[in-house]
């Protein structure tokens, strides 16, 4: 999607404006999940794993549609389906596509020790590098909607990439491309939120869907996977997404304060004794012999 | 017990007359204790701070590091609970550590002649030794939360978040308690060294800093304590 190398700013000899120029060029890219359209067909579970190359992993049967409880590190992608009861006693089935938000603040990101295991490209998707991973599980902490998954063969952590080898040659993700109901879409995020924006205000004054809103939490400053929701208010209702979303404070504090602070009490440590060893030296050991050897 | 020259210097003491201070057995639960500690300690700053990320190279890069880390905190946590075993009736806190800890002034001003006598160990190394011990319990119940932070259940998330915190905290303490200790064991307090090597100090040494266990083990009884 970055297309920044081929953006024309002058050209020489040219009458006129420069061709393309004053165009806005948004690098960011968005998934948009409508929960409102979707059939729970797992379409895009079943694409997911043949574009990625993993098996069809065994099913966990739980008295629901659900494939298995959450997603896995060989399953990115994963319909939540939830018998939700509506206000006057009728019950409607909540589903809704769960996998990586992309973040624009990425939790994982911030917990991570290794050296770019994880990158966030400027097009808004955040992506594991899995040579660099060390399979230390503080991405799992730092994570506000439990997405990356441990391998114990690996010893690596993987999760959703948003199809980056997709996207990098101008290809919408293989859930996307799988979705047949049209209840996903793909482009830049500004596109998608405003679909996202049209769509919720024809569910709330066609349909009567008054709470109808999208999902983009400011918390984690928006992200790259936005939710068009029947009922906005609730989000936990729909396979537990967070109401309002944010890197756990304690991952904060460890990564920031905490690291400085312990960073310069051991460094002053150090100091504190070598100080000490410069003003008062050794201690000296008092001969046996020498009459009160010491007593005070 | 060996009786190998040493030559007589001021931090020494006198060649000749030698007590054991801390048996085979001792020594080398400290060592192993000491080199597991280390590792940990290297692996641990790497996973700390990316600015000594670099240190996990040293024990052959990020995955080797963090596959053994938690293999070589449990190792050190077992020598500490074994040291607990063989050293815990030594490290209860006695009256005279109590006269010795209102000096204690005196002792890190070098000013030892005014220090009450000490026992087999002295207040400060008791200290050391309880912080490693419930240090110790602390990083292996936090170390198992992330060793296992797959197996956490996302509805109890609270124990990742929790197990950092204390993992962090008690790695810190310990660190503090480990600069002192390495510090006051080579440079402070010439003899400690070699002391846990060989296991052996001079009469001076022994009367000088634990003048008490000195007078114990003179008594007429044997130096083999």
């Amino acid at each position: 999607m970055s297309q920044a190398p081929t953006e024309i700013v002058r050209i020489s000899g040219h009458a006129g404006s420069v061709p393309g120029a004053g165009v806005d060029r948004e690098f960011r890219v968005c998934k948009l999940v409508d929960t409102t359209t979707c059939i729970g067909c797992k379409a895009c579970e079943v694409a997911c794993l043949e574009w990625n190359g993993y098996p069809f992993s065994e099913t966990t049967f739980n008295n629901s549609y659900q494939t298995m409880p959450e997603t896995a590190w060989n399953y990115w992608n994963l319909i939540k389906f939830n018998e939700h009861e509506r206000e006057d006693g009728s019950m409607m089935l909540l589903m809704r596509k769960d996998q990586c938000m992309h973040c624009a603040d990425p939790g994982c990101l911030e917990a991570c020790p290794a050296d770019a295991a994880i990158v966030q490209y400027a097009n808004g998707i955040v992506d594991f590098q899995e040579a660099n991973c060390i399979g230390c599980g503080y991405c799992m902490t730092g994570c506000p909607f439990n997405i990356p998954k441990f391998s114990p063969d690996a010893r690596k952590v993987f999760k959703c990439t948003l199809c980056n080898d997709r996207v990098s040659v101008g290809l919408e993700p293989a859930c996307i491309k799988a979705c047949p109901t049209g209840c996903l879409h793909f482009g830049t995020k500004p596109e998608m939120k405003e679909l996202a924006e049209t769509r919720a205000k024809q569910l709330r004054e066609n349909y009567g869907i008054e709470k109808a809103g999208v999902y983009d939490p400011a918390g984690v400053g928006g992200t790259g996977v936005i939710y068009v929701l029947h009922d906005v208010t609730n989000p936990e209702a729909y396979g537990g997404l967070p109401k309002d979303p944010h890197v756990p404070w304690i991952v904060r504090f460890w990564k920031g304060p905490a690291k400085w602070i312990g960073n310069l009490a051991m460094l002053g440590g150090i100091i504190g004794v070598t100080l000490h060893y410069f003003r008062y030296g050794p201690k000296e050991v008092h001969p046996v012999k020498d009459g009160n050897g010491g007593q005070p | 017990m060996s009786s190998r020259a040493i030559s007589p210097t001021r931090t020494t003491g006198e060649p000749g007359e030698r007590i054991l201070r801390y048996t085979l057995s001792e020594r080398v639960h400290h060592w192993f204790a000491a080199l597991t500690y280390i590792y940990c300690l290297i692996t641990g700053l790497a996973f700390w701070s990316p600015y000594m990320f670099w240190l996990a190279a040293l024990v052959g890069g990020g995955p080797t590091a963090r596959f053994w880390h938690p293999w070589f905190g449990l190792a050190f946590a077992v020598s500490v609970f074994w040291m607990y075993k063989m050293w815990y009736g030594d490290m209860a806190t006695t009256d005279a550590d109590r006269r010795w800890h209102k000096a204690i002034k005196h002792y890190i001003e070098n000013d030892d002649q005014n220090l009450p006598p000490e026992g087999r160990f002295n207040y400060g190394q008791k200290i050391f030794f309880w912080l490693m011990f419930y240090g110790v319990i602390l990083l292996l119940i936090s170390g198992l939360g992330l060793w296992f932070v797959e197996d956490i259940p996302w509805s109890l998330r609270w124990l990742r978040y929790l197990s950092v915190t204390i993992h962090v905290t008690a790695a810190l303490a310990t660190i503090a308690g480990f600069i002192i200790h390495v510090y006051m064991g080579t440079a402070m307090v010439r003899g400690g060294f070699t002391s846990i090597i060989r296991g052996e100090v001079s009469t001076a040494w022994a009367r000088t800093h634990h003048r008490l266990w000195y007078e114990q083990v003179t008594k007429g009884k044997s130096t083999q304590k």
